[in-house]
C-alpha cells in the first residue's frame, strides 16, 4: 500500500515542507550564544555536590559530615537522614505493583547498591567549595557481596525481595506444536553489553523557589517536561499549576537526557528548605557512573524453520541487566525488546520470557532504539544462523521471512507499552531491493570475495529493522500571527537538538503560507502551554508536528475568510503567499498580510466578531496508531589480524521514513544514529571488575567513536510508505540509523573472518574478536 | 591554595583584570568571570574536546590549564570568532550550510580546533584534516558534516587569502 493520497502536502508541490532548509536553531549555537544550563546563573544561587558511593554494595555504618560542615562556605550537608519524609522516585507511567519496592531513594537509605549512588549532598557558596568539602564527607560502609551477572541464578535485593523484580512475558500461536514440526530448530546465546547514550553535556539542574508567587521551578528539564512536572508535582505534593520547567539548550538527549533523577529532586528540595536558588551540574564521571546505563541483555533465542528457511516459531529467553534501582521507566525496555523482537517478518507463532533483574551497577533504562538495537541484533543474528544451517544467502533468508505489503496493516498480535502493535504501512521487500541496489551488493560483495581470496579479512553484513514511531495518543500546539505578520508556534515539545524548531517552523510555513524564518518555535516551557508530549521515542515530529498543522490550519482558515470579506473573493479562491493573502487567479493583485488581519481582528475591532479574535488556534492531533519506520543497513568492515581491531569501510542505510520534513535533518539523524551504534557495537562498553568496581568512568576508558572510526554514512530515503496515521504521512526518524547498526556489525565481521555466527557478543572489541580468530584456527 | 591572584586575561582582544585563585581552571574563568560560556565543558579531563580555545594561535583545551597561566598570551574563544559586525567567520558559516551541528555543545570546540588548525596549515589534506579533528568528540552528526564544513572553509578562506 502507498497511501500517498493520505498525506496533507502533494509532494513536489510543496513550498517549504520536504525541503533541505538551513535551521533555525543554529545561529546563537556557532556563535557561542546558547544557553546551557550550566550556562544559565540565578542571583544568590549555591551549588550542590553529590557524594556517593564507592562500594559496589554494602551496610551504611556511619556518615561522618563534621569536617565537611566546618569548611566556610558551606551552607548545609545533607543525608538521607535530613530528607527521610521525601518518598522515593516514582514512575513516571504507571508501572506494576511488583516493581515498587525497587525505586531508588533520593540519597542512599542504610544500604548502596552501586558505585556512583547518591549518599549525602553538600551545598555550598560556590561549586569549588561544595567539591572541597564533598571529599571530607566519610562514608564508611561494610562490604556486602556484589551481584554483577544477570543471567546468574537471583539473590535478596532485601528480605522476602527477589533480584528479579519482574518476569514479563509475550506469547501467541502454538509455539510448542511449531517446534515439534520444525525441518529445524536453530539456536543462539547472544549477549548486548551495557552502554548508554552518553550526551556531550553532562547533566544539570537549578531548582529554584519563588516564594512570592510558592512557584517551584525546575530550569536545565528536557525531553518530558510537563510530564516531568507532573511527576514533580506528586513528588512534592504541590498542584502542577505551581511548578514549572524550563529547558534551556540541551547538549544531546538519546533517552536518558531529562528522566528524573535524585538530584533533580534534590535541588528542587533544596531550594525550597534553604530559600535561594540550587544549581547542581554533572562532572564526566559522576555522568558514566550516575546517568542511566542501558542495553545490558543476554538472549537464549531459538527459532523454528521449514525446509525452506521460513520461520515457524520464534522463542526468547532475555536476562535483562537493570543495574541497582528501577528508575522512571519502570520495566519499559524489557516490554519493547519483547514487544518488538519479530521485526518485519512474518512469525506464526512466538513466545518470549524476560527476566528484568537488578545487579549492582548504575540503573539502567531508555537509550535510543531502546529493545530495538538488542532485538535487531538478537532477530538478525538468528536470521543469519538460519541461512547458514539451511546453505541460503542473507538477502534470501530475508526475503522469503519479510512481511508483504498487501498485508498491511499487519496486526502482530503484541503490544508495547500497551498498545497493540498493528504495522501501519511499508514495502519491506522494496526497499531490501532498493537498497541493495543503490549499494552495489552485487558488485560489493564479488569484490569482497576477491579481496578475500588475496588474503584481506573483509566482509558485508546487512540487517533489517523495523522501528516505532508517533505513539500518541494526542498533543496540542498553539499557532499565533501578531500584528507584524509574525507567527509564534508553542508547544509541548522538546529539543534535545535534533532540530525540533525548524521542523515545526516548516510545519507551520508551509501550511500557512509564511516564510519558515518568521515562525519562532517555543517548546520545553512548561508556563506556556498545559500538555506537551515531550521529545522522545521518535514521537516529537509525529505528534507535536501534527497539532502544529491542526493549529495552523485553523489559522489559515480564518485567515481566508476574514480576507475573503475585505478582498472580495470565496476563501477557496484565496492563497496565503510569503505572509499575504492573494487570489489564486491574480497573484500579483490586490493582496492583504497576516499582520493586517491580526491587526483588524485583534480584541475589541470589528473583524473579531467570531468568538475567538485574533489570528490564533489551540489544536489538538489525536491518533490511536502508531508510525513504524523500516529499514536496512550494510556495513563493510576489514578486521586487522593481528589486533583485532575493526575497520569500517563503509555504511549504508535505507529507510523509509513516510514523508521527510527535512531530508537534511533526516540524513543528518541516521549519520548520527549509525555512529552511535557504531559504538554499542564496537567500542562502548561499561565494564566492571569483580567487586563491582566500574572500570569505564572516564573518555579514557569509554570510547565512544571519533571522525577517525566513524565511515562515511550513506543515506537512501524513501518515501514509499507514508503513514496512513497522521495527516502528513510522517515517521520518526530519530532511532533507525541506530536500531541496525550491532546487528550488521556482527554479519560484516562474520563475513570477513569467514565463519557465520561468530559474533555473539557486542561490542566486538578487538579482545572478542582475536579471540574468535583465535578459536578458528584452533 | 584559596589565595587569590591579580591576573589580566587578554580574550578575544579585550583585557579583563580578574582576581583569581590560582586552582581555577581557564575554562571556569572564561565563564564564570569573563561570562564567555560559549566555551563549553564536556569532561573536564582533556578528552572531548568542547573546551578548545585557541591561545597564541594553538588549539589548547582549556579544562586542562589554569587561568593564571593564561596571563600575557592572546585567548581567542567561540565569542571572538565572528566579525566586528557579526559577520560570521566561513567555518561558523560553513556548520550551518552543512547542518555539521545538532546539540550544539561540541561545536564551539570544533570550530576553535578547525580555525587553529586552518591558521596554522591551510592546505592541510584531508587524512592530516581527519586526524586533528579526531581529538574532538561529537556524539549527535556521525561527524561526516563536521569534516564537509571546515573543508567547504578551509576553501573559502583561500579563496578570499587570494583576492587583492
Amino acid at each position: 500500500m502507498t497511501g500517498a493520497s493520505v498525506t496533507a502536502f502533494e509532494k513536489g508541490k510543496t513550498r517549504v515542507f520536504g525541503r533541505s532548509v538551513s535551521r533555525i536553531e543554529d545561529l546563537p549555537l556557532v556563535t557561542g550564544r546558547g544557553r546551557y544550563v550550566a550556562d544559565l546563573d540565578f542571583p544568590r544561587q549555591i551549588h550542590m555536590r553529590v557524594v556517593r558511593s564507592e562500594e559496589a554494595h554494602g551496610r551504611i555504618v556511619a556518615i561522618r559530615l563534621d569536617a565537611a560542615r566546618a569548611v566556610p562556605g558551606v551552607v548545609a550537608v545533607w543525608t538521607h537522614a535530613d530528607i527521610a519524609g521525601l518518598p522515593p522516585i516514582d514512575f513516571r507511567d504507571p508501572a506494576a505493583e511488583a516493581l515498587k519496592p525497587y525505586r531508588q531513594p533520593l540519597l542512599a537509605k542504610g544500604v548502596v547498591r552501586y558505585v556512583g549512588e547518591p549518599v549525602a549532598v553538600v551545598l555550598a557558596e560556590s561549586p569549588y567549595v561544595a567539591e572541597d568539602a564533598a571529599e571530607l564527607v566519610a562514608v564508611e560502609v561494610e562490604a556486602l557481596p556484589p551481584l554483577l551477572d544477570a543471567a546468574a541464578p537471583p539473590a535478596a535485593f532485601a528480605p522476602g525481595l527477589s533480584t528479579e523484580a519482574l518476569e514479563l512475558s509475550q506469547e501467541y500461536g502454538d509455539v510448542a506444536a511449531a517446534f515439534r514440526e520444525a525441518h529445524c530448530i536453530v539456536e543462539a546465546e547472544l549477549s548486548i553489553g551495557r552502554h548508554s547514550g552518553v550526551p556531550m553535556e553532562c547533566r544539570g539542574a537549578i531548582g529554584r523557589y519563588d516564594a512570592a508567587y510558592d512557584v517551584l521551578e525546575l530550569w536545565g528539564a528536557a525531553k518530558v517536561p510537563h510530564r516531568n512536572r507532573e511527576a514533580l508535582a506528586r513528588f512534592f505534593g504541590r498542584p502542577s499549576s505551581s511548578v514549572q520547567l524550563h529547558e534551556c539548550h540541551v547538549g544531546g538527549g538519546f533517552g536518558i537526557r531529562g528522566e528524573l533523577y535524585p538530584e533533580d529532586f534534590l535541588v528542587c528540595a533544596a531550594s525550597m528548605r534553604l530559600g535561594c536558588p540550587v544549581k547542581w551540574i554533572e562532572d564526566r564521571r559522576e555522568h558514566l557512573i550516575a546517568a542511566n546505563h542501558s542495553r545490558q541483555q543476554h538472549h537464549r533465542v531459538r527459532a523454528a524453520v521449514d525446509a525452506e528457511g521460513r520461520i515457524l516459531a520464534l522463542e526468547d529467553a532475555i536476562f535483562l541487566d537493570q543495574g541497582a534501582y528501577v528508575r522512571t521507566h519502570g520495566a519499559r525496555v524489557l516490554d519493547l525488546t519483547l514487544a518488538m523482537l519479530p521485526g518485519p517478518y512474518r512469525v506464526p507463532a512466538f513466545r518470549a520470557v524476560g527476566h528484568f533483574r537488578l545487579t549492582n551497577k548504575t540503573p539502567a533504562a531508555t537509550y535510543r532504539a531502546p529493545g530495538r538495537y538488542e532485538g535487531t541484533f538478537v532477530r538478525e543474528r538468528l536470521l543469519d544462523a538460519i541461512a547458514a544451517r539451511l546453505g541460503l544467502d542473507g538477502v534470501a533468508i530475508r526475503r522469503r521471512n519479510l512481511i508483504a505489503s498487501n498485508e498491511m496493516p499487519y496486526a502482530r498480535q503484541l503490544t508495547a507499552n500497551g498498545h497493540p502493535i498493528i504495522l501501519d504501512s511499508g514495502d519491506y521487500a522494496g526497499l531490501l531491493r532498493a537498497a541493495l541496489e543503490a549499494f552495489g551488493w552485487e558488485e560489493t560483495e564479488a569484490r569482497l570475495r576477491e579481496r578475500r581470496a588475496a588474503g584481506e579479512f573483509v566482509g558485508a553484513g546487512l540487517s533489517f529493522f523495523l522501528e516505532k514511531s508517533g505513539q500518541g495518543p494526542s498533543d496540542s500546539a498553539l499557532v499565533s500571527v501578531d500584528s507584524g505578520g509574525f507567527v509564534e508556534v508553542v508547544t509541548g515539545g522538546a529539543s534535545l537538538g535534533q532540530g525540533f524548531e525548524t521542523a515545526m517552523a516548516q510545519i507551520c510555513a508551509e501550511t500557512l503560507g509564511v516564510d519558515y524564518r518568521r515562525v519562532r518555535v517555543v517548546h520545553g516551557q512548561t508556563d506556556r502551554i498545559r500538555f506537551g508530549i515531550g521529545a522522545h521515542a521518535s514521537r516529537a515530529t509525529v505528534m507535536t508536528g501534527g497539532a502544529v498543522h491542526a493549529a495552523a490550519s485553523e489559522v489559515r482558515r480564518k485567515a481566508l475568510a476574514q480576507a475573503s470579506v475585505l478582498l472580495q473573493a470565496p476563501a477557496d479562491e484565496l492563497d496565503i503567499v510569503e505572509g499575504r493573502v492573494v487570489r489564486r487567479d491574480a497573484p500579483m493583485g490586490a493582496s492583504i498580510s497576516l499582520g493586517e488581519l491580526s491587526r483588524a481582528s485583534g480584541p475589541g475591532r470589528d473583524g473579531a466578531g467570531n468568538g475567538m479574535p485574533g489570528l490564533y488556534s489551540e489544536s489538538w492531533f489525536h491518533t490511536e496508531g502508531m508510525a513504524f519506520p523500516y529499514g536496512v543497513h550494510i556495513a563493510v568492515v576489514r578486521v586487522d589480524r593481528a589486533t583485532g581491531q575493526v575497520a569500517v569501510e563503509r555504511y549504508f542505510v535505507a529507510t523509509d521514513v513516510g514523508r521527510a520534513v527535512n531530508p537534511m535533518m533526516v540524513e543528518g539523524q541516521i549519520a548520527g544514529g549509525v555512529v552511535q551504534g557504531l559504538g554499542g557495537a564496537l567500542y562502548e562498553e561499561f565494564r566492571y571488575d569483580a567487586a563491582g568496581q566500574p572500570l569505564s568512568a572516564t573518555f579514557a576508558a569509554y570510547l565512544m567513536p571519533t571522525m577517525r572510526e566513524a565511515p562515511k554514512v550513506e543515506v537512501l530515503i524513501a518515501e514509499d510508505a507514508p503513514s496512513p496515521n497522521n495527516p502528513l504521512g510522517i515517521k520518526g526518524v530519530g532511532e533507525g540509523g541506530c536500531t541496525g547498526a550491532g546487528a550488521a556489525i556482527a554479519s560484516a565481521i562474520d563475513a570477513a573472518i569467514g565463519r557465520p555466527g561468530a559474533v555473539t557478543a557486542l561490542p566486538a572489541t578487538p579482545e572478542r574478536v582475536l579471540s574468535l580468530l583465535e578459536a578458528a584456527r584452533r | 591554595m584559596s589565595q587569590k591572584l591579580e591576573v589580566k586575561l587578554t580574550v578575544n582582544g579585550r583585557d579583563y583584570v580578574l582576581s583569581l585563585e590560582p586552582r581555577w581552571t581557564l575554562a571556569d574563568v572564561l565563564r564564570e568571570h569573563c561570562g564567555l560560556t560559549g566555551t563549553h565543558l564536556g569532561c573536564e579531563h582533556g578528552v572531548c574536546g568542547a573546551c578548545t580555545v585557541m591561545i597564541d594561535g594553538q588549539a589548547v583545551r582549556s579544562c586542562l590549564m589554569f587561568a593564571v597561566q593564561a596571563q600575557g598570551k592572546a585567548i581567542v574563544t567561540v565569542e571572538g570568532l565572528a566579525g566586528p559586525g557579526g559577520e560570521l567567520h566561513p567555518l561558523q558559516q560553513a556548520f550551518i550550510d552543512h547542518h555539521a551541528l545538532q546539540c550544539g555543545f561540541c561545536t564551539p570546540g570544533f570550530l576553535m580546533l578547525a580555525h587553529a588548525t586552518l591558521l596554522e596549515s591551510p592546505d592541510i589534506d584531508d587524512e592530516a584534516l581527519i586526524d586533528i579533528l579526531a581529538s574532538n568528540l561529537c556524539r549527535c552528526t556521525g561527524y561526516k558534516n563536521i569534516l564537509a564544513a571546515v573543508k567547504t572553509a578551509a576553501a573559502v578562506m583561500k579563496a578570499r587569502r587570494r583576492q587583492p
